[in-house]
């Protein structure tokens, strides 16, 4: 439920609705649609409404005899009177949506997407109508693979995409790419990925006796390269000389498995769970063991686009967040799984999507696992996470010389906008912007980056 | 009817008969290959709570699972049998113009697609290629000047170009057209120099005796002279630029045969991709016998 939050502890407005000693006036004498107090000003120039209208209007709806109000006020009180209403309207977000009278800058929009269940919310988003219901008109684009994403965003052929979250780091760098600004509005989900073995390697599970294995993943500058790199050197392992790391689009990780040409590889979901589904291969483990709660994918724009396209990119987020927040709830899992499925989404069984998304799945082991946290949808983008990829970047050497690592990571992850719309939409908000967290056992702490970096023994650093 | 046509009749006849039997004999070494082992005998299988749940994830019936054991069958996957590849076609033919947004169209639609790309590419590359391989036939300077710009060109994989289109063109759709133009450019420039170069002496001659303009002997005397080899590289170009729209639109995406080919393989979906493979072949065959009839049309016995 939406956290009620006084609007009128300061100064009474003139629509206060909570004034048990005044009458609730909504409209003036003069019989315009303006407020008695503002007869003078309203009738020059039509005002946007303010929030405590918005609340006015809803008490006077439930109240329609302004003696009734009185009475009710009188008896509770001012405040638990305001805390009982907002536990039952969702006033948040009714005012929300009543001040995006500003008009939406561009309505029809072309999102780019790569078919994993990564992009869950902002595929859904789609079919349950929460681009409509901010006004928006949205296409969602399959494609090929992470460079072609890359490509067509900094081409402005899409306007907004999903990405890896390194990604718009890469980016706004210039690696990989000439240089763009590139936001991140949303971290898409966290966990959901894992190292897939081919079935040979059942009984071969310790990683220090890699060597020479060949493994796929999705792009350089994703999580899963980031990731597979550090379980590797943990091992012992030196991920660049000890073992063959290969680009690979995810769609492509579970017939190239089949065909032999890779031991295995850190990909998304569902291609984890469908080379189980497919008996080509097995969950090895997912990838929450090697880092509870990494971000994976986000959801971002160039920075021009919200320049241009501001009050369109704040429909944008409400519409994402929503999809976030409902994907993040359990018992939604199913549902997802079904609305995702078809053909022109993921083109996936609903089956494997389903165990995905559950996490109660089969581990091509003979076991039946129970992982609710298997795939998880927080869209708070930390900028701690942010810092934490540049220093990956910089260990394997794709990034050289110095970086401010918090200017860059607070200039691409947008958590105070996050923020801000999440608050608008009634939805629980996190404190601060570098959450600690732990890598294998690790611990990561922004403000001591580069020791961090100085702290591996397999490093190009 | 003279026996010589009776008897070229009977040839072709016969070769038709051969063709099915190459075809039956094709199929039933799939029917075969995809035949399902049955096993002889039937061992009880009891299975523990555990296992009927792990088989329910694994997409098979567990009522059916302990059925299977006994005939020997496993899972899903593999190989479509004759008639899973039947109910394939079917559904896709039945539905060939479906439209479900951008990223789900009947293969009608696809082909379409495809074959408005194709169409654009190579009408701008005939454009191109046919009134410079002209100049190029006619000057054998410029066609030595040419000549290791096309020779090193030339052999370039067309997709090669899409990175440096994308970079560029800044756009995936035109990229795609770009590398059909590049791709089908070559043979037609090449023969169209050659055939322009190969026109008799004799009748250049007798066209510069009767003082006819240069316009006139230009698409009077030269082209007409020149139409076969043209043609020919053409017919190279299309059949070129149709193996190539399918790769290219498997690394572009969006549309097309190729996406149809790729979004399928994603779901490891072998009956459509069959069956695309299966299109993709019928239609590179009709474009091919059309320029073929073209062909035959200006050809001319010496």
């Amino acid at each position: 439920m939406p956290v009620f939050e006084p609007t009128t502890d300061l100064t009474p407005s003139a629509y206060d609705p909570y004034d048990a000693d005044r009458p609730l006036m909504l409209r003036c004498g003069c019989g315009a649609d303006h407020a008695p107090p503002a007869h003078a000003t309203a009738s020059l120039e039509a005002e946007p409404l303010g929030r405590s209208f918005m609340e006015a209007a809803l008490v006077k709806a439930l109240f329609p005899q302004d003696r009734v109000r009185r009475a009710f006020l009188k008896g509770v009180g001012r405040r638990t009177a305001m805390a009982a209403l907002g536990s039952v309207l969702p006033l948040a977000s009714l005012q929300a949506m009543a001040e995006e009278k500003k008009p939406l800058e561009k309505k029809e929009l072309k999102i780019g997407f790569i078919p994993i269940t990564c992009a869950s919310p902002l595929i859904m988003a789609d079919p349950l109508g929460f681009y409509r219901q901010q006004g928006l008109t949205v296409q969602l684009m399959k494609t090929a693979g992470w460079a072609l994403i890359r490509d067509k965003i900094m081409n402005k052929e899409v306007d907004a995409t999903h990405f890896l979250s390194p990604m718009p780091l890469a980016i706004s760098l210039g690696l990989g790419s000439a240089a763009q600004a590139m936001n991140v509005a949303t971290v898409q989900n966290v966990n959901g990925q894992a190292i897939t073995l081919a079935n040979k390697h059942k009984g071969n599970r310790d990683p220090k006796n890699w060597k020479g294995f060949k493994f796929a993943i999705p792009f350089e500058y994703s999580m899963h390269n980031f990731l597979l790199r550090y379980y590797l050197a943990e091992a012992g392992l030196n991920p660049d000389t000890d073992v063959q790391l290969r680009v690979t689009p995810p769609a492509e990780m579970v017939a190239i498995l089949r065909a032999g040409n890779i031991d295995g590889f850190l990909g998304p979901d569902p291609f984890n769970q469908r080379a189980v589904f497919e008996e080509v291969g097995f969950i090895h483990i997912l990838s929450r063991e090697i880092w509870d709660g990494h971000p994976c994918c986000a959801f971002g724009v160039p920075a021009s686009f919200i320049e241009s396209n501001p009050n369109t990119f704040a429909a944008l987020y409400r519409s994402v967040l929503t999809a976030a927040a409902m994907a993040r709830k359990p018992e939604n899992r199913e549902l997802i799984a079904k609305v995702i499925s078809p053909a022109q989404y993921l083109n996936q069984p609903e089956a494997v999507l389903t165990q995905v998304l559950t996490g109660k799945f089969a581990d091509g082991l003979g076991n039946v696992r129970t992982v609710p946290e298997r795939a998880d949808f927080d869209p708070v983008p930390w900028q701690s996470m942010a810092v934490w990829m540049l220093t990956q970047m910089k260990r394997w050497g794709y990034l050289k010389g110095d970086v401010n690592y918090k200017q860059v990571a607070e200039k691409v992850f947008l958590i105070t906008d996050a923020k801000k719309y999440m608050k608008e939409l009634g939805q629980p908000v996190p404190d601060g912007a570098y959450k600690k967290f732990k890598v294998m056992g690790k611990e990561f702490d922004a403000a001591k980056a580069d020791d961090y970096l100085k702290s591996f023994a397999i490093s190009k650093a | 009817m003279n026996p010589g046509m009776q008897a070229a009749r009977q040839e072709a006849l016969k070769a038709a008969l051969l063709s099915l039997l190459i075809l039956a004999v094709l199929l039933g070494i799939w029917h075969l290959a995809t035949l399902q082992p049955k096993a002889v005998a039937a061992p009880v299988v009891a299975l523990t709570a555990e296992q009927i749940e792990y088989a329910k994830l694994m997409g098979k019936d567990p009522a059916s699972l302990a059925a299977n054991a006994a005939t020997g069958t496993s899972g899903k996957s593999g190989f479509p049998t004759l008639s899973q590849m039947g109910v394939a076609i079917a559904r896709n033919l039945a539905s060939p113009f479906y439209d479900n947004g951008p990223n789900d169209k009947g293969v009608g639609l696809q082909l379409a697609y495809s074959l408005g790309r194709v169409g654009l590419g190579y009408l701008l590359a005939a454009l191109v290629a046919i009134p410079l391989g002209f100049v190029i036939g006619m000057s054998p300077l410029i066609y030595r000047a040419l000549d290791p710009f096309i020779q090193v060109l030339k052999p370039i994989s067309p997709l090669a170009w899409m990175p440096l289109a994308l970079y560029t063109i800044k756009d995936s759709a035109i990229s795609g057209i770009f590398v059909i133009f590049i791709c089908s450019i070559w043979p037609m420039l090449i023969n169209t120099a050659f055939g322009v170069a190969g026109v008799r002496k004799e009748w250049l001659n007798v066209a510069r005796t009767l003082e006819v303009k240069p316009q006139r002997l230009a698409f009077e005397v030269i082209l007409p002279a020149a139409a076969p080899t043209i043609l020919t590289g053409m017919r190279i170009s299309m059949g070129i630029a149709w193996l190539v729209i399918v790769a290219a639109e498997m690394l572009v995406g969006g549309t097309g045969i190729g996406y149809f080919v790729w979004n399928e393989w994603n779901n490891l979906s072998l009956p459509n991709v069959i069956f695309a493979v299966l299109v993709i072949g019928i239609v590179g065959m009709l474009l091919d016998l059309m320029f073929a009839r073209l062909q035959k049309a200006v050809t001319y016995v010496d």
